[in-house]
C-alpha cells in the first residue's frame, strides 16, 4: 500500500516589506497558493512581472481536492515549464467504464490523438499537484512567496490596494496596483468586498474519499449507476498518483454529513465496493455539497477575482482547478500589458468577459451533469434509466449519458478582443478565432519539436508556406506591442530556413486547415486572436489592436 | 414552425392502436420506462433541436403555467 503522505512544511520567512517605514507597494499581489494562484504567480513572472504570493498556510492542500488535469490545463502547465513534472508524476488515463446496476453498459475510449506533447488527462492528487507548483515557483526569482501570510484586512483605493497582512511575528501593511484574488471558495477578499454568488447549491450530498489500496483496480475512470453496492445513488472510482483512489459516492440530499464521515460506516460503505479481502486505508473521507454558482463579475476596480473565488461547479466532468489554472492563463498577459502600460485597464474588462463565458459554460455543463446523477423527478429519472438502457445497444443513446461531461477549453468566439473569419477566407475547419491552438509535432533543424513551444508570452504570428514580404516580419515586431513571426513549411523545410518549423507530416497543416499563405494572429495565451488566408500587415495590426483592448470592436 | 403537424400516417388507426397496445401488459412503472424509451429513440429520430423544442412546449401547453414551461429553454 502507498505510504502516507506527509505534507511538506515551508517555513515563514520574514519579508523586508515588515520592516519598511511606510507599506511597499508592488505591482501585482496574488492571494491564495493553490493550483490557480501558483499558477498565476509563475506566468507573471514569466512576463517578468515581480509579484508576491501570499498564502495563510505553509504547506499544500489537504486532501479530498481536484485530481483530473485535461490536455489544454497541462499544455498551460507546459508554458510555464511544470507540464512534463506533472504528467511524470501523475496518472494518465484514456478509457473509462459506464454501470448501469449490474451491467457494463459501454466503455468510452477518449482516442487521444497522437502528435500532441499532452495527454488528454493526468490524473495527480491535489497536494502533489502543488508540490510541482511550489517547486516550480520557488526556483524563480521573481516569486516571493510568503508562506503564513494571512490577508486580514483589504481596502481598494483608485489607484492601487491596501492590504493588511497577519504573520506569525504580526501583522504589517502592503499595497499592490492589482490584486488577484485567488483565494479559493471562502474567499476573504470576496466577502470583504460585500460580493454575493449567484447560482445554486446542487440539493445532494457526497461522500468523497481518498483511499489507498493495492489491490489492482483496472486504471480507468469508472462510474456507477444505481450499483447493487450502492442501491439507488452513484458511485465514481478514479486513479491517482502512487496507488492512491478517488471514490465519489452520492448519498442524497437527506444524508446525515456528521454520521457519513464517521470511520467504521465509511469503512463500510468502502469494503462493498473494494471487496471484502481488500486492504485498503482512508487517507481522507468528507462529506460535501455541491455549489453551481459564480461572482456576477470577476473584475472589481483593482481586484481581479480568479479559480474557486470567482466560481465554483460540481467536481463531475473536473472543471474546477481546470477553469482557474484557464483564468489564470488568460489574465497573466494582460495584467502585463496594463502594467508596462501598452494596453489600456479597459483591456481587464476582457478578462471578465471572457472567464465569466466560461464559467457559464462549466456551470451549465455542472448542473445537467447534476440533473442526468440525480433526476429531479419519477419521469427525469425514467428518462436517464431509458437513455442507460439502450446506451448498451444505440450509440446515439450513449451521447445522452451523462456521468460529467470532461473538461474543454472555452473558445472565446463572442469576446471583443477576436477578430471573426472574413466569409471569403473559407475557413472549413482548423483552430477557430478564439480557440486555443492544437499542438503538433514538428521539426526544427531536423529535430522533433512541438508547435506549441513556439507559440506563447508574446503575440505570434503563425505564417504557414508562405514569406512574409521583405520588411514586413520586422514591422510587426516593432509595433506597440510586438508580434513575433513563426513560418511553417509544409513538408521539408530548406535547409537554409533555420527559424521554420517543417510539418514534415502535414499535421499542424491538417490541424489548422492551412494553405499556403494561411495566417494565424495568437496571442500569448495561446488563443486565436484572428486568421487569414494570406499575411496582411493591415489586417494583423487591426486585429492586433482589437485584441489588445485599443481598438472598439467593429 | 419547423415541427410538422400536418396528417402525415398512412393509417393512422393502426398506429394508434399499435401504441395504445404496447402498454397492455405493462404496469405503470413499466408504462413510464416504455414512455421513456420510446421518447428517447424518437428523439434522435427526430434528430432536429429546433422541433423537439417546438414539441416540449406544445406538449407542455395547459399542463404547467407559461413562465414555468419556459424554464425548458433555460437548459440547452
Amino acid at each position: 500500500m502507498a505510504p502516507s503522505h506527509l505534507r511538506p512544511g515551508f517555513g515563514y520567512r520574514r519579508s523586508a516589506d515588515q520592516d519598511a517605514p511606510a507599506p511597499v507597494r508592488h505591482p501585482v499581489v496574488v492571494v491564495g497558493a493553490g493550483p490557480t494562484g501558483l499558477s498565476m504567480a509563475i506566468d507573471l513572472a514569466l512576463h517578468r512581472v515581480p509579484v508576491v504570493l501570499l498564502d495563510d498556510d505553509n504547506t499544500v492542500s489537504p486532501g479530498s481536492r481536484a485530481v483530473c488535469y485535461a490536455k489544454r490545463t497541462l499544455e498551460v502547465w507546459d508554458r510555464l515549464g511544470v507540464g512534463e513534472a506533472v504528467v511524470a508524476r501523475g496518472v494518465g488515463w484514456r478509457n473509462g467504464w459506464v454501470h448501469h446496476r449490474k451491467q457494463l453498459v459501454y466503455e468510452f475510449d477518449l482516442l487521444t490523438e497522437a502528435g500532441h506533447k499532452m495527454p488528454a488527462f493526468t490524473n495527480l492528487q491535489q497536494y502533489l499537484l502543488e508540490e510541482a507548483l511550489v517547486a516550480r515557483a520557488h526556483e524563480m526569482a521573481g516569486i516571493d512567496l510568503r508562506w503564513r501570510n494571512r490577508v486580514i484586512g483589504l481596502t481598494v483605493a483608485a489607484d492601487h490596494v491596501a492590504l493588511v497582512v497577519d504573520t506569525p511575528e504580526g501583522p504589517y501593511e502592503l499595497q499592490c496596483e492589482w490584486l488577484v484574488a485567488a483565494d479559493g471558495a471562502k474567499s476573504f477578499a470576496r466577502r470583504q468586498l460585500g460580493l454575493e454568488f449567484v447560482g445554486q447549491t446542487i440539493r445532494d450530498r457526497f461522500l468523497i474519499c481518498d483511499v489507498a489500496t493495492d489491490a489492482d483496480f483496472p486504471n480507468l475512470r469508472q462510474f456507477w449507476f444505481d450499483p447493487p453496492f450502492h442501491r439507488e445513488r452513484s458511485v465514481l472510482m478514479h486513479r491517482q498518483a502512487d496507488n492512491l483512489w478517488r471514490i465519489d459516492l452520492q448519498l442524497g440530499w437527506y444524508a446525515d454529513p456528521a454520521a457519513e464521515q464517521v470511520p467504521e460506516r465509511v469503512a463500510m460503505r468502502l469494503r462493498r465496493i473494494l471487496g471484502e479481502e481488500a486492504n485498503f486505508r482512508v487517507e481522507s473521507a468528507e462529506v460535501y455539497t455541491f455549489q453551481c454558482r459564480r461572482l456576477e463579475r470577476f473584475v472589481h476596480g483593482r481586484v481581479l477575482f480568479a479559480g474557486d473565488a470567482a466560481h465554483q461547479v460540481s467536481p463531475f466532468g473536473a472543471r474546477g482547478a481546470n477553469s482557474g489554472v484557464q483564468d489564470a492563463d488568460n489574465l497573466g498577459w494582460k495584467l502585463r500589458l496594463v502594467l508596462a502600460g501598452l494596453a489600456p485597464a479597459a483591456l481587464l474588462e476582457s478578462y471578465n468577459r471572457e472567464r465569466v463565458a466560461a464559467a457559464d459554460e462549466n456551470l451549465r455543463r455542472a448542473e445537467q451533469a447534476a440533473e442526468f446523477i440525480a433526476p429531479r423527478s419519477p419521469m427525469a429519472r425514467a428518462l436517464r434509466d431509458a437513455a442507460l438502457h439502450l446506451a448498451g445497444r444505440f450509440s446515439f443513446a450513449r451521447d445522452f449519458v451523462n456521468s460529467g461531461r470532461l473538461s474543454q477549453p472555452t473558445v472565446y468566439a463572442g469576446s471583443p478582443l477576436t477578430t471573426p473569419d472574413h466569409p471569403a477566407d473559407r475557413f472549413g475547419g482548423g483552430v477557430l478565432p478564439g480557440a486555443p491552438c492544437m499542438d503538433a509535432l514538428v521539426e526544427r533543424s531536423g529535430e522533433a519539436d512541438w508547435l506549441l513551444r513556439h507559440l506563447g508570452f508574446c503575440f505570434t504570428a503563425l505564417v504557414f508556406d508562405a514569406t512574409p514580404p521583405s520588411g514586413q516580419v520586422e514591422r510587426l515586431a516593432a509595433l506597440p506591442v510586438p508580434v513575433r513571426t513563426v513560418v511553417v513549411r509544409v513538408g521539408t523545410a530548406e535547409p537554409a530556413e533555420e527559424a521554420c518549423l517543417a510539418d514534415t507530416a502535414g499535421l499542424a497543416r491538417d490541424r489548422y486547415d492551412a494553405q499556403p499563405g494561411t495566417t494565424y494572429l495568437i496571442r500569448p495565451d495561446q488563443h486565436v486572436a484572428a486568421r487569414w488566408r494570406r499575411f496582411d500587415l493591415t489586417a494583423i495590426a487591426a486585429a492586433m489592436a482589437r485584441a489588445t483592448g485599443s481598438a472598439e470592436a467593429a | 414552425m419547423k415541427l410538422d403537424t400536418t396528417p402525415r400516417l398512412a393509417d393512422p388507426d393502426a398506429i394508434f392502436t399499435a401504441l395504445a397496445h404496447a402498454y397492455c401488459h405493462l404496469d405503470d412503472a413499466q408504462a413510464r420506462a416504455f414512455d421513456a424509451r420510446l421518447i428517447l429513440l424518437l428523439t434522435n429520430h427526430v434528430g432536429d433541436d429546433d422541433v423537439l423544442r417546438e414539441a416540449i412546449a406544445i406538449a407542455s401547453d395547459g399542463l404547467v403555467p407559461r413562465d414555468r414551461a419556459g424554464d425548458l429553454d433555460a437548459v440547452p
